[in-house]
């Protein structure tokens, strides 16, 4: 497998005697999607400032191409959209871009301007101001800030918090986009169904630490067969679509009557709710 | 520096320019200092017809009109300065904890261009604007003052540069302020340091006057460690430093006439004072979680 885009090996992270981060370890491809999920507070904001050189670890590190998190070239590498971010009001969004370009270096001009706010939907909108636009525009528009000189990396904390269904499935083509231009997204995000729906990799964390980590479907795994007879419903845990035929024919074969039959999955949020046990923030 | 972060140093800057005068900050400062700068015209205009008219015929112990050019010329100075430290301390405001605490600082130091010159940035930015805009006002009321009164300084263009750099180690204190409080915080702390900066010169000027180690010293002290105070100091003195005589003697002992001239080592430690607060800056900065 070739060397990951970002690498996190036993980070640990304190303030004051407050454990932010106690020893995870995780890795994203390039061209792989990871969704960061876990409580408030159980550090995801944290783990990510670490990742862009926003806040100093307390212990292990954090590599992007191999370069130590927050080094020049770490950061010349990525993007990063902030859970909480303002730009000046008073710039337009054209404006904005072109100062993000300025410090990244960028030689895309106008046209990557232009293409950036056409992916957001704010083609029409490149010179108004930030202050009038709506909170929504402005998420979109930090999206697009965090593309400015195609990063390999892109960090995002909570993308979507202030988006409607249309912006969100936006910001969802857009990452899929990203997807198969090879770069690597790491997504934290309270939006189960959004993250089940769009990463490749799931890792949940809670009070610092990893807790489960896996593929949408290797965590969702099997739920259960409900059958429901002649003498009430039945109910097989653990058993899969799979298991059905052969649980109504022994059903069946034992004179019982079948009047139904559902496979219930287990959703990424009972999964996720299983392994924070129940805890918010 | 390499090319890329000048590159980005001159954005930063950029920006910050664009922002005051979208925001129409320097239109604000433009409209009161041209206040101001009427203000003091009338008032060394009716000075100086006042004071010529009951001098004529008097015998000429002290030069009244002298004492007259350099007291409201040295007021015109410490307006200036303070017309330039309140630019200063309002182009640093918030630049690193009141803007990581809205959000806006995070978008700009993940990039490659670093937190040390994303810093020197902002105060090569805050310091440029606020000297230039103290040498042009501190130009404009001498040519007021030659204008209405046909006085000049003793020294014209060192005062000029005492002011400059005064405003620019503002500039830097209020942006190491900035890296450790709040933007209430910083602006109280910054204009605190600035008035018993020059209470402090007051105190000398009063020691001398009455002759007193004491006072004076406490003044030598607080020229030291706050060196715009000492540079404010030494411009006044550099006003009337070739006046002689009762005239010369009386301007120095006013509110108005600083007693120390700035030697080398005055001018050598205010840069060094400089780098050091700027370093100091950046030292905080660098340790700062965002």
């Amino acid at each position: 497998m070739a060397a990951p885009v970002l690498a996190v090996h036993q980070l640990s992270k304190r303030y004051g005697s407050q454990e932010a981060l106690a020893g995870i370890d995780l890795e994203v491809q390039a061209g792989q999607l990871v969704g960061l999920l876990g409580p408030n507070g159980a550090g995801k904001s944290t783990l990510t400032k670490i990742a862009c050189g926003l806040v100093r670890p307390s212990g292990g590190r954090v590599e992007v191409l191999g370069q130590p998190a927050g080094s020049p070239p770490a950061r010349a590498a990525l993007g990063y959209l902030a859970e909480l971010f303002r730009f000046p009001g008073w710039c337009t969004a054209e404006e904005l871009l072109r100062f993000h370009q300025r410090l990244v270096g960028s030689e895309g001009g106008g046209a990557e301007r232009r293409e950036l706010l056409e992916l957001v939907d704010l083609g029409a909108a490149a010179g108004k101001r930030i202050e009038a636009m709506s909170k929504g525009m402005q998420q979109r528009l930090g999206v697009a800030q965090a593309l400015i000189g195609s990063p390999r990396l892109l960090l995002l904390d909570e993308p979507t918090s202030a988006l409607d269904p249309v912006g969100r499935r936006i910001v969802r083509e857009l990452l899929e986009e990203l997807r198969g231009r090879e770069v690597a997204v790491l997504l934290n995000s309270h939006l189960l169904s959004e993250v089940e729906l769009i990463c490749d990799h799931v890792a949940i964390i809670a009070r610092g630490r990893l807790v489960k980590a896996g593929t949408p479907a290797e965590l969702a795994g099997p739920g259960a067969v409900e059958i429901e007879t002649g003498s009430g419903v039945r109910t097989f845990e653990g058993a899969g679509r799979d298991d059905a035929p052969g649980l109504v024919a022994d059903l069946v074969a034992a004179g019982e009557r079948v009047y139904r039959v559902e496979v219930r999955h287990s959703s990424l949020e009972d999964v996720y709710l299983a392994a924070v046990g129940g805890q918010t923030g | 520096m390499s090319g890329g972060q000048l590159r980005s140093a001159a954005a930063v800057v950029g920006l910050s320019i664009r922002e005051g005068v979208r925001r129409r900050v320097f239109l604000a400062v433009l409209v009161l200092t041209a206040g101001f700068l009427v203000l003091y015209g009338l008032g060394a205009h009716f000075a100086f017809r006042d004071v010529d008219e009951f001098a004529a015929g008097e015998p000429k112990i002290l030069d009244a009109h002298a004492f007259t050019g350099a007291t409201i010329f040295g007021m015109a100075m410490f307006a200036t300065l303070f017309l330039g430290a309140v630019l200063a301390v309002f182009l640093t405001l918030g630049v690193v904890r009141g803007d990581a605490e809205s959000g806006l600082l995070q978008p700009i130091v993940v990039r490659p261009i670093g937190r040390t010159t994303m810093l020197l940035a902002r105060f090569g930015g805050a310091a440029a604007i606020s000297a230039a805009y103290v040498v042009v006002v501190y130009f404009a009321a001498y040519a007021i003052t030659e204008a209405t009164g046909s006085w000049s300084p003793d020294h014209l263009l060192g005062p000029a540069l005492a002011l400059a750099l005064g405003v620019a180690i503002i500039a830097a204190l209020s942006l190491l302020a900035s890296t450790l409080l709040s933007v209430t915080a910083q602006g109280i702390v910054v204009f605190m340091v600035f008035g018993a900066g020059l209470i402090a010169g007051l105190l000398a000027q009063i020691g001398n006057a009455i002759d007193s180690d004491s006072l004076h010293q406490i003044g030598r002290v607080a020229s030291w460690a706050l060196p715009f105070e000492g540079l404010y100091s030494a411009g006044l003195h550099a006003l009337i430093s070739g006046t002689s005589g009762l005239t010369g003697v009386v301007l120095q002992l006013g509110p108005f006439g600083g007693s120390e001239a700035a030697g080398p080592e005055m001018i050598a430690w205010s840069f060094a004072y400089l780098g050091g607060v700027l370093a100091l800056a950046a030292f905080v900065f660098s340790r700062r979680d965002l």
